[in-house]
């Protein structure tokens, strides 16, 4: 059981402020690093990861720094968002590399494991140069695991990834929280986080905004009005319900469809197709107007 | 040194494009020598000339040049470096592999073509070709040195470096005495002067000064690249 322990850390670029005087425990399960592009998250997992110093505060993996210290890599591992690893390299040659590098007893064998997990056997033989983007992906994750790390620290690790593989590298890396290990990893899609996230941790604009657990950040998050587009085979019909039922606070009929204002994220999508259905409308689209992760956040920070 | 990061850097180096640079130059020096050779040009002034004039000045520096910033600085470029620090691996270790590679790749593709060119022109007469051979092996470490050192420093190395070639030992080394003396290629050439009998080597630097001076320099750059890769900060992304 490891523990990623940051203490008052800021990080400023010249006059910019990255990072504003965060604390934080990251502990066993999986942490949702959560927050719009540009808010800081990639420089709190570079400090985490041992490549920034922190410009103040300490980050510290049970209790031994970070900065300066190769040894820890030993418990931790990391994959950056950078996309770009040894592209004239085949997979396999790859990870046994990183194996060797970490003076594994068995790189061999701990690099086709690793490789298994990710499910990348098939390609294993093939040069990086080669791989798709959720294939490099799934090969960076692989050189982070091939030590079994008790740590492990992913940027953006689901950009780029087909939701097949999405769901498929969610299962791996719930698998390996239950294991004991402590995962962080980093997102601007509210939508992964939640799925994925045992716990969140919210950053915006270099600010620890909110930090809890996920139906907590949920509620903060989805207990608003909400803007919904809705298009459907008889949009009056439709609307009639939605005010009848009260899940609405307000529909406006619009030559595009219907906009409702909903009262509740959670009860609205799992009523709207029950209502379509018994009052015999068919939906052709549904698709929040607001959804946008500015607003979202927006929000958050105004609460 | 680790034989792993070695066998990278090896890859990387001879798999990119300016791999091609690497066999280019020094067979430049070969039909240059050859056409010398058939044109039975081949004395020992001209062997000296050849040897000085585009050995030392032109196919060492630009050798260590592109090894010494290639092992490592597109690598910190592209991020990929992460991948060898992000490991239990003590970053001294990481440098002088690199290095130890730089310098096997200027061994190879300048100080042999150097010693074979000499033995071409000159054959066994004066010691010309291993005293060549010798101040270039002296030169391209302290060379490779001091521009892996630049490599982890700077993203413009390769640029810092060629001026540092061009302008400090090409253009100001034939005006400026001064600038002469500290120049790494008259210390090379003064390690070739001391091991040749021949009077068409000229160093404008005594060897008992030159010496301590590649050693000198070639370890700060060693050192200085540890310290600044022990604290290299990955820019984010965003």
């Amino acid at each position: 059981m490891s523990e990623v322990r940051l203490e008052g850390v800021s990080r400023w670029y010249g006059d910019v402020v990255a990072v504003n005087g965060v604390s934080m425990t990251i502990g066993p399960g999986v942490t949702g690093l959560l927050g719009p592009n540009g808010a800081g998250k990639s420089t709190l997992i570079h400090m985490m990861g041992g490549f920034l110093q922190p410009s103040s505060g300490t980050v510290t993996l049970d209790g031994e720094p970070i900065w300066h210290n190769p040894q820890v890599y030993r418990r931790l591992g990391l994959v950056p968002e950078r996309e770009s690893s040894y592209d004239f390299l085949t997979g396999r040659q790859f990870i046994v590399a990183m194996a060797k590098l970490h003076g594994l007893p068995d790189p061999d064998a701990a690099a086709r494991r690793a490789i298994g997990l990710v499910e990348m056997d098939y390609a294993a033989g093939r040069t990086i140069g080669q791989y798709s983007k959720g294939m490099k992906q799934r090969i960076k994750m692989a050189s982070a695991l091939v030590h079994d790390p008790a740590v492990l620290l992913l940027d953006e690790p689901f950009n780029g990834m087909d939701p097949r593989q999405r769901l498929q590298l969610m299962d791996l890396i719930r698998a390996m929280a239950d294991e004991g290990r402590t995962i962080l990893f980093s997102s601007h899609i509210l939508e992964e986080v939640e799925r994925l996230a045992g716990h969140i941790e919210v950053v915006i604009a270099g600010r620890h905004a909110a930090s809890g657990d996920f139906r907590e950040i949920r509620r903060l998050m989805t207990d608003r009005p909400h803007l919904f587009l809705v298009r459907s085979s008889d949009d009056r019909a439709l609307a009639a319900s939605l005010v009848a039922d009260g899940t609405a606070r307000s529909v406006r009929l619009t030559p595009q469809g219907l906009e409702v204002e909903a009262v509740d994220f959670a009860r609205f999508t799992l009523l709207l197709p029950r209502l379509a259905r018994d009052a015999a409308v068919r939906l052709w689209e549904v698709s929040p107007s607001d959804e946008s992760l500015e607003s979202v956040f927006s929000y958050l920070v105004a609460r | 040194m680790n034989a792993t990061i070695a066998m990278i850097t090896f890859r990387a180096m001879l798999g990119r494009r300016r791999a091609v640079l690497l066999f280019a130059l020094p067979l430049l020096l070969a039909v240059l020598a050859a056409l010398m050779r058939v044109l039975d040009a081949s004395d020992l002034d001209t062997a000296a000339a050849v040897l000085h004039g585009f050995g030392f000045a032109v196919l060492l520096p630009l050798l260590a040049l592109i090894a010494g910033t290639g092992v490592i600085g597109p690598e910190i470029d592209d991020g990929q470096i992460m991948y060898v620090l992000t490991k239990p691996i003590p970053r001294h270790t990481v440098v002088l592999t690199k290095l130890a590679v730089a310098i096997a790749l200027v061994t190879v593709f300048a100080v042999v073509p150097i010693l074979l060119t000499g033995l071409l022109m000159a054959g066994g007469t004066a010691q010309l070709a291993p005293a060549f051979a010798a101040g270039a092996l002296a030169g391209g470490i302290t060379y490779t040195a001091v521009f892996v050192a630049l490599a982890v420093i700077s993203r413009n190395a390769a640029v810092i470096g060629l001026l540092y070639v061009l302008v400090w030992e090409s253009l100001l080394g034939n005006f400026a005495p001064g600038a002469r003396s500290a120049s790494i290629q008259q210390w090379a050439l003064s390690v070739t002067d001391a091991l040749t009998p021949t009077s068409y080597v000229h160093a404008s630097v005594d060897l008992p000064v030159a010496a301590p001076l590649l050693v000198a320099v070639a370890a700060a750059g060693a050192v200085l690249a540890v310290v600044r890769l022990r604290s290299l900060s990955v820019v984010a992304a965003e």
